[in-house]
């Protein structure tokens, strides 16, 4: 055995993850590898149509065919009171069909059989009779006077308008306006697109009629609040709920919401006495689950002739769907969509939503990001840009310009938020000295000169992660608190549980390694527990970039408290008074005689077996931690591509990105994420849509039409970083899994618009496919011609 | 149908439907649940396997095709208790984040790196464009792919430099 210290492998280090030990040999533990004993399979029955009465189901003949136990349809679920389900806004959504289906896709009966491929033969046997309605697909026709009423199981629901919601304040932002030199606006529409995680959703539900017991394994990146809404929505008792979230093959958002399925397995499974599984299809995934954005607005930034921004307006238009299940903190209607300031100093700004329902597909979750804080990035990094080309400015400079400033922190914007920590002309500066800004500039002039469309994109955002403090954020009233458990054992090795869901980045890692950093046990040594909701502290989740903003400061603390309790156990065992104890990587020493010394190993050992009178054995702690503030992560993109003026091909030849998050804990990990994100961003800009024909029939419904981004297409990154912690949380870190998808999508598309901007093109809306950009070229030649 | 299938050196015989897919076959039947399914149209690569050393979609493959064949799933990297360079190079590169696409992508880095030895990056990407990885950016899959293949190499030259030393 070596004698010297060993490092402890805290905060800053790049430790291989404990969790691909299990990955690589093929022995992860996903949803549809779970089996149990007498278990049944689903499978569900979808309306083709986007609209249409139902007039009746016929399911004896597939009920008669061996093999099917049960065939369950929305009069059986009516009759225990479960036809219908809240959603995580408050509202109302078909669990089963009983009146009428209102998007395509849309849950009508579900198969119970003994074999997934006879549950499957059974779904082609149910006669079901509907009489097809005019199908709604965009919220503009949604709004009409004339337009049928989506919500008639509603009694105040008396057309298709769901909410308005205002914030900012108006007169000072039409008074800016009214100063201004200069108003730039921008109509943009940001698409439907959707999650689609590897691995699609399901469940496996075991509720045993003896007792009650109900353990459901669900893909579920928030199993606790899952939990209490089972509670409330079928009235079970929640002691006897017990929610298992296996390993998760991806979850990008798509896996927070409660889906049709998982109730009607659980109802399927109390009824019948038996395990019942469903998992998703592809098709099934990307036509009935959690899409994203659907998002159209308009945007006005109003200036000053040299630049300086006055005032920022905002109006919006969401596409909820049929059912208005956005996953979002119930005071923010638009989510987080007034952080659409930025990185910006604007004194006056004014966002006006609307939201509308329609015969698509409900569930607008936050695609990897914080309650459409993409939305608003994408819509003021694009103004920024267009009004930089009406001042005849450099997008960088127009930026540079505005910019928060450093000493500026804690910034209060305009629309109420104070943010945290921020650097923002160090990130720009650095990705312009990395990508060489100046020296693109002039190869881009040559180029045009030669007929060559090159362009340079940038992207400052601002994001606004870790919801939250509880005076604002809740979630159908549940608060955005998590906790996080920590117990040594007598060998000095310890378990931390923790409230929020790994769907890939790597907790049981990063986690240990916050214990480490505070307690100097090696992350080796620590098991992170997640993800069964009898074995871990309450917490609403992973999603929003909040684990390492909430759940990683509730782990930081419950370290320093059972560190406390570790303090006195050496001060008893030196025979020193505890404030002459000091701690340092693991050591437990006195003040001015370091060589007497216990470690935190020899110092766990003694909590169970050598601590003094009047104190209660054992090492462990429990948090609740209640983030004092938002975090809010910044950086700069910048993307050079060249576009093909005879196909509208366009490729990018240069992709850095600047990053601050705060403190890393894992660079490594960080890093990782950091690509994944730019990927996902690639492909929404580029090529990720999920859109619907006049009658309402999903486009976009499997993966040879809604297209992902392969190693093929996928930019190379090159990354860089600033580090400016956050001044409230215990570890200065500041989230960053969101960052990515939120900056990147600007950044790509400014860069193509930036390509194109000699041809008078100002915009072309996501994603930018080929045909698009080509379109777009063409009628600039033709209206120049 | 009666079928004998040698998986990852095994032989095994199985009376299975003639519809059933090779990919549950695997997971259901012999009960290996590293190979995964992701999209059922072949276009993600989650449930790729190799058939007699080649890549195949086991979601798009019938159980009864691979009748006398070789079938190689995550499970059969292995060499004894040793991990295939290949996994050991995903750990080591950061290869992997919710591992989902994970064994489709290694058997694939496998597959390609006994066929070349020293693949380019483009060599890589093209390999591996058949498989959809979600969480990683593809660009320590790349790397992982690369560091397995020089692994390899320096293993296989190992015992060779000790012969000839000898």
């Amino acid at each position: 055995m070596a004698t010297e210290t060993e490092v402890i492998r805290g905060i800053g280090h790049s430790v291989r993850r404990v969790e691909d030990d299990r990955f690589i040999r093929g022995a992860g533990n996903y949803i549809d590898d779970i089996h149990l004993p007498k278990m049944l399979y689903m499978a569900i029955l979808r309306s083709p149509y986007a609209h249409a009465t139902l007039n009746g189901i016929d399911a004896s003949a597939a009920e008669a065919l061996p093999g099917v136990v049960a065939v369950v349809t929305g009069e059986l679920m009516a009759q225990h009171n479960l036809a219908w389900m809240p959603t995580l806004s408050n509202d109302t959504q078909a669990v089963l069909v009983t009146d009428k289906v209102r998007f395509q896709g849309q849950e009508v009966a579900a198969v119970i059989a003994e074999d997934p491929y006879i549950a499957k033969d059974a779904l082609e046997l149910i006669q079901v009779d509907y009489e097809p309605l005019e199908p709604i697909v965009t919220p503009q026709r949604a709004l009409e006077p004339d337009a049928p009423v989506i919500r008639t199981d509603k009694e105040d629901q008396t057309g298709n308008h769901i909410y308005h919601w205002e914030t900012g304040d108006k007169g000072a932002t039409d008074k800016a306006f009214a100063e201004a030199d200069k108003v730039v606006t921008l109509d943009t529409f940001y698409p439907r697109c959707h999650p689609a995680p590897l691995e699609t959703c399901g469940c496996v539900a075991d509720v045993n009629p003896a007792t009650g017991q109900a353990n459901i394994y669900m893909t579920s990146q928030a199993p606790h609040a899952v939990r209490t809404v089972f509670a409330l929505v079928a009235g079970l008792p929640e002691e006897k709920i017990r929610i298992i979230s296996p390993d998760l093959g991806g979850g990008f958002g798509n896996k927070v919401p409660v889906y049709p399925g998982y109730v009607i397995a659980t109802a399927a499974s109390l009824l019948i006495g038996r395990p019942v599984k469903w998992i998703e299809e592809r098709t099934e995934n990307l036509i009935s689950t959690g899409f994203a954005r659907d998002f159209h607005m308009h945007g006005e930034l109003a200036l000053k002739a040299d630049g300086t921004m006055l005032g920022l307006r905002a109006s919006l238009l969401a596409d909820e769907g049929a059912f208005h299940a956005d996953a979002q903190p119930s005071k923010f209607k638009v989510g987080l969509f007034h952080i659409v300031s930025g990185s910006y100093d604007l004194p006056a700004v004014h966002v006006a939503a609307d939201g509308a329902y329609t015969n698509k597909a409900p569930g607008g979750v936050a695609y990897r990001c914080s309650f459409r804080v993409t939305e608003a990035s994408y819509l003021i990094e694009r103004l920024v840009q267009n009004a930089a080309y009406e001042l005849d400015m450099d997008p960088a400079d127009l930026r540079l310009k505005n910019f928060i400033q450093k000493e500026q922190f804690p910034y209060a914007s305009a629309t109420g938020f104070v943010y945290d920590s921020g650097d923002y002309e160090g990130a720009m500066k650095l990705a312009q000295e990395q990508i060489g800004y100046a020296e693109l500039r002039a190869e881009q002039k040559a180029a045009r000169a030669e007929g060559k469309l090159y362009g340079i994109g940038l992207a400052s955002f601002t994001e606004v992660v870790g919801a939250g403090p509880h005076k604002d954020y809740d979630i159908l009233g549940l608060k955005m608190n998590d906790g996080a458990e920590l117990r040594i054992h007598p060998t000095g090795k310890a378990i931390l549980k923790i409230s929020v869901q790994t769907q890939g980045q790597g907790h049981e890692t990063t986690f240990a390694q916050i214990v480490a950093e505070e307690i100097g046990i090696q992350p080796e040594d620590v098991k992170v527990m997640h993800g069964d909701t009898d074995n871990t502290p309450y917490g609403l989740g992973t999603y929003a970039s909040r684990s390492t903003p909430v759940s990683g400061a509730a782990t930081a603390m419950v370290t320093r408290r059972v560190r406390e309790k570790a303090r006195k156990l050496a001060a008893h065992l030196l025979e020193v008074s505890e404030e002459d104890i000091e701690f340092e990587a693991g050591n437990f020493s006195v003040k001015g005689a370091p060589d007497k010394v216990k470690t935190i190993q020899e110092v766990a050992f003694a909590a169970y077996t050598d601590f003094p009178d009047g104190m209660e054995a054992g090492l462990e702690a429990n948090y609740y931690y209640d983030p004092p503030n938002l975090t809010f992560p910044f950086g700069t993109y910048a993307v050079s591509v060249e576009v093909d003026p005879d196909t509208g091909v366009w490729k990018v030849r240069r992709m850095v990105a600047v990053d601050d998050c705060g403190v890393r804990i894992n660079p490594m990990i960080v890093e990782g994420q950091i690509h994944g994100g730019l990927t996902e961003g690639y492909g929404i800009a580029a090529m990720q849509l999920i859109t619907f024909d006049e009658s309402g029939n999903c486009i976009g419904s499997n993966f040879m039409d809604y297209l992902i981004p392969t190693a093929w297409e996928t930019p190379k990154f090159e990354l860089g970083e600033t580090v400016t912690p956050s001044p409230h949380h215990p570890i200065g870190a500041k989230g960053v899994g969101e960052s990515p998808t939120v900056g990147s999508p600007a950044a790509y598309v400014n860069a193509v618009i930036d390509a194109l901007q000699p041809l008078g093109i100002t915009n072309i809306d996501m994603p930018l496919t080929s045909a698009k950009v080509w379109a777009a070229i063409e009628a600039a030649k033709a209206a120049t011609a | 149908m009666q079928i004998k299938v040698n998986i990852n050196g095994t032989e095994r015989t199985a009376d299975i439907e003639d519809r059933l897919l090779l990919v549950h076959l695997i997971r259901e039947v012999f009960e290996l649940t590293g190979t995964h399914i992701g999209c059922d149209t072949s276009n993600c690569g989650a449930c790729t396997v190799l058939i007699d050393g080649s890549p195949a979609k086991s979601c798009t493959v019938f159980g009864v095709q691979a009748d006398g064949r070789e079938v190689t799933t995550v499970e059969g990297l292995m060499d004894g208790a040793a991990l295939n360079p290949v996994q050991a190079a995903f750990k080591e590169e950061h290869g992997l984040q919710c591992g989902y696409c994970t064994p489709g992508m290694m058997l694939v880095g496998a597959a390609l790196i006994e066929e070349n030895p020293e693949p380019s990056d483009d060599d890589v990407r093209w390999a591996i464009s058949g498989n959809i990885c979600r969480c990683t950016g593809y660009m320590n899959i790349v790397k992982a792919i690369q560091t397995a293949a020089r692994e390899k190499a320096a293993a296989a030259a190992a015992p060779a430099a000790e012969a000839a030393n000898a």
